[in-house]
C-alpha cells in the first residue's frame, strides 16, 4: 500500500491569459487543507509560454509555484502539454494531482493519466480521505439520488478533476513559497495541434457566484419568459435543467448539475424539475431551496427547504403579481 | 481516409435501479440505446466520409448482446462494425477501456482519425478518447463541433466549443476527437441498407484475437475502485411539502424570499 504522504498535493492552475481560473483557486484552497491534515506540501504547476504569472500563485498558501514554460506550450494542446507535465510528476513524484473540471482540464487529464498509467476520477462534486488517507471522489451516478465513490489505491499520482463551484474562493494572502520556473525539452513532434483561431463569446454567464436562481425544468414546456421576469425581479439568474438546455430553450452555460454547474446561492427556486441526482447535485450547496411540481412524489421535494405541490404555471403568476404589488 | 468511430450501447438513465446494499447498478431491466453522443460522432465521420471519400468502420466494447446495436451504425451508412467481447474486459474503467479499444485499431486495420462521443451516458467521464489518443500517441481534440479537412490530408481542421468561445485547431493525423452531443443531425436508417445491416458480419473480436497486456485489462486492469456508494441528500433541508392554491403558494415563497432578505425594493 501507497502511503499518500510520500508525496505531495499539486494543483493544476489553468490559465486563461495571464489570469487563472477560479476553479484553480478553489482548488488551492482545499488542497491546503488536505496538505495541512496529511503534513504534506502543496505545489502549484502552471503551463504556459513564459513564467511570471504563476507569482499570484503565491498569495493562496502553496509551498512551491512550478512553472512550466515554452514556446511550444503558447497555446494549450494535450499531447505538449502532458509531455511536459509527466516528466515533472515523473521526477517529483507527488501523490495527488487535482485538475478543474473545465474542458481543456478534463482533455488533459484523460492524456495524462494513461502517460502516468494511473487512476483519474473525473468531474467530481465532493472530496473526502479514506481511513488510509487515499482520495475519495464523490460522482453523482444514475438516477436514484445516489452518488459513488471512487478511489485509486494502488497507483499514484491519484488524479481528480473536481467541478467548478465545489469549493469555496479561498481569500488571497500574504504570499507563501517559493517560484521555480523549468523550460520543459520539448521539440515539434511533441506538439499534436495549433490553435489557429479564437472566436470568443459575447457574454459568459457564472452561475457559480449567483446569489438568487430561478430554475425551469421540463414542466415549463419551454416558456422561460416568466422564469426570467422572476430572476429579474429578485436580481438573480436563470438556470435549467439539462432537459431545458438540450431542447435550446436555454443557453447550456445556464444548465445545472453534474454536468452543468455547481451552484451556492442563497435561494434556489425550482420550478418543474423532477430532481435527477445528476441535477440535484448542483444545488445542494444552496442556503434555501424552494421546489414547484405538480407531482407530490417528484424527488425534488427531498431536496427543498420548503416544497410546494401544483401546477407552476399559476404560482408563478401569483407570485409575480405578489412581488410586483 | 479511414475512419473508426467508437460508439457505447448504453442502458437508458431512467431505467437503472441502483441497489444500496450491494452498491451495485442493476441494469439488468433497462433497455439500451445507441450513446446519443455517438450518434453524432457517427454522423460527423459519414459526413466527412462522402465529402472526402474513404470508409468509416465502427468500434465498440461490451457484451455480446451489443451486436444489435451496431447494425443500426451499419443501416445507417457506416461500412462494417467490430465488436470486442470478452469477460476479461468486464469491469473496466477508463484506463482499461481505452487501452483495449486502443489495441483493437491496428488489428482492424488502423485509422486515421478515430472519432468518439463527447461522453457517455451512463456516468461518462469524457475520458476514454483522450486516453485512446494517448495510448495512440496520436494528436486529440475533445468537444469537437465541425471538422474540414486540411491543406494535404495530413491534418484536419477541427472547431473546439470551450467555456469562454469556440477555438479552432490544426490537427496532425492520426488523431482521435470527441464530438459535442447535438452538434449535428444524425441521419435516419437507411432503408435500402437494411438488408445488407442485417446479414452483414459484425466481426467480434475477443482477448485471444486481440492480444495486449492483460495487466491493462478489464476489472484487473483498472486502477480506480468504487470505494462506497451513497445517497446524495444534504441534511438539514425542511422538507416541509404543501399543497395549497397559488395565490398561498406565492404568499409562502415571498414569505421565504423575504426571510432569506432577497427582494429588490
Ligand atoms: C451522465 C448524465 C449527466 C447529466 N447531467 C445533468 C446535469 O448536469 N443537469 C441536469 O439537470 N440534468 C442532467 N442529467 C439529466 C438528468 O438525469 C435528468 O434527466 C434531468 O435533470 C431532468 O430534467 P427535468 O427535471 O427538467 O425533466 P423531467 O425529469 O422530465 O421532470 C419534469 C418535472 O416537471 C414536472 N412538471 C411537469 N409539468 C409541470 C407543471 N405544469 N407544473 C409543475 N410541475 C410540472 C413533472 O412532474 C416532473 O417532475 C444528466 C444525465 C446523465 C445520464
Ligand atoms: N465501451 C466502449 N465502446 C466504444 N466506445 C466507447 C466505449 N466507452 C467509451 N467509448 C467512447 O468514448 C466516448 C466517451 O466516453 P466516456 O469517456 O465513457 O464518457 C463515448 O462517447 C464513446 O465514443
Amino acid at each position: 500500500m501507497i502511503d499518500v504522504r510520500e508525496g505531495g498535493i499539486w494543483v493544476y492552475a489553468e490559465r486563461r491569459g495571464d489570469s487563472f481560473l477560479p476553479v484553480s483557486l478553489e482548488l488551492m484552497g482545499k488542497a491546503r487543507e488536505i496538505a495541512d491534515r496529511l503534513g504534506v506540501e502543496l505545489t502549484a504547476l502552471t503551463v504556459g509560454r513564459d513564467g511570471g504569472a504563476g507569482a499570484q500563485l503565491r498569495r493562496y498558501g502553496p509551498d512551491h509555484v512550478l512553472e512550466l514554460a515554452h514556446p511550444l506550450l503558447t497555446t494549450y494542446d494535450a499531447k505538449a502539454y502532458a509531455t511536459a507535465i509527466s516528466a515533472e510528476l515523473r521526477r517529483s513524484k507527488p501523490s495527488t494531482l487535482l485538475l478543474g473540471a473545465t474542458r481543456n482540464g478534463q482533455d488533459l487529464a484523460g492524456r495524462l493519466a494513461i502517460r502516468m498509467r494511473t487512476g483519474l476520477t473525473a468531474h467530481v462534486t465532493a472530496l473526502e480521505l479514506d481511513d488510509r488517507q487515499n482520495l475519495i471522489g464523490w460522482v453523482p451516478g444514475f438516477g436514484g439520488g445516489i452518488e459513488a465513490g471512487v478511489s485509486c489505491p494502488v497507483r499514484r499520482p491519484q488524479m481528480v478533476t473536481v467541478k467548478p463551484g465545489v469549493f469555496p474562493l479561498p481569500e488571497s494572502g500574504t504570499p507563501t513559497g517559493d517560484v521555480t520556473k523549468v523550460v520543459p525539452e520539448l521539440s515539434e513532434k511533441d506538439v499534436g495541434s495549433r490553435r489557429i483561431s479564437f472566436e470568443p463569446k459575447g457574454s459568459t454567464v457564472d452561475l457559480t457566484r449567483a446569489g438568487v436562481i430561478v430554475v425551469g425544468g421540463r414542466g415549463t414546456g419551454g416558456d422561460f419568459t416568466r422564469i426570467e421576469r422572476l430572476a429579474h425581479l429578485l436580481g438573480g439568474e436563470v438556470g435549467a435543467t439539462r432537459v431545458a438546455t438540450d431542447a435550446g430553450w436555454v443557453e447550456r452555460d445556464r444548465m445545472i448539475g453534474q454536468t452543468g454547474v455547481i451552484t451556492h446561492p442563497e435561494l434556489a427556486l425550482v420550478f418543474g424539475a423532477s430532481g435527477a441526482v445528476q441535477f440535484t447535485v448542483g444545488i445542494e450547496g444552496a442556503n434555501t431551496v424552494i421546489a414547484v411540481n405538480r407531482d407530490p412524489a417528484a424527488p425534488i421535494f427531498d431536496h427543498a427547504d420548503l416544497g410546494i405541490v401544483g401546477d407552476l404555471g399559476p404560482v408563478v403568476d401569483s407570485l409575480l403579481r405578489a412581488l410586483a404589488a | 481516409m479511414r475512419i473508426v468511430v467508437c460508439m457505447k450501447v448504453v442502458p437508458r438513465p431512467e431505467e437503472v435501479k441502483v441497489n444500496l446494499e450491494t452498491k451495485t447498478l442493476d441494469r439488468a431491466g433497462a433497455r439500451s440505446v445507441l450513446n446519443s453522443a455517438d450518434m453524432n460522432a457517427l454522423e460527423t465521420a459519414l459526413a466527412f466520409r462522402d465529402a472526402h471519400g474513404g470508409t468509416v468502420a465502427v468500434l465498440s466494447m461490451g457484451p455480446p448482446q451489443f451486436e444489435p446495436y451496431l447494425r443500426v451504425a451499419l443501416a445507417v451508412g457506416a461500412d462494417e462494425a467490430i465488436l470486442l467481447s470478452d469477460r476479461a474486459f468486464g469491469g473496466a474503467d477508463t484506463l482499461a477501456t481505452s487501452y483495449t479499444l486502443a489495441t483493437a485499431l491496428p488489428k482492424i486495420g488502423g485509422a486515421d482519425l478515430v472519432v468518439c462521443g463527447e461522453e457517455s451516458s451512463d456516468g461518462g467521464t469524457s475520458q476514454v478518447p483522450p486516453s485512446i489518443a494517448e495510448w495512440l500517441d496520436a494528436s486529440q481534440a475533445t468537444y469537437v463541433e465541425r471538422i474540414v479537412a486540411g491543406k494535404d490530408g495530413t491534418t484536419v481542421l477541427a472547431t473546439r466549443a470551450l467555456e469562454d468561445g469556440k477555438e479552432t485547431v490544426e490537427l496532425v493525423l492520426p488523431a482521435v476527437i470527441s464530438v459535442v452531443v447535438g452538434s449535428n443531425e444524425p441521419r435516419f436508417i437507411d432503408y435500402d441498407r437494411w438488408a445488407f445491416a442485417q446479414s452483414a458480419k459484425v466481426k467480434v473480436l475477443d482477448f485471444a484475437a486481440l492480444g495486449g497486456d492483460p495487466q491493462y485489462l478489464g476489472l484487473q486492469g483498472s486502477p480506480t475502485r468504487v470505494a462506497g456508494l451513497r445517497e446524495v441528500r444534504k441534511p438539514g433541508r425542511r422538507r416541509e411539502l404543501v399543497t395549497v392554491t397559488a395565490d398561498e403558494a406565492a404568499f409562502r415563497i415571498k414569505a421565504e424570499i423575504e426571510r432569506v432578505g432577497r427582494v429588490r425594493s
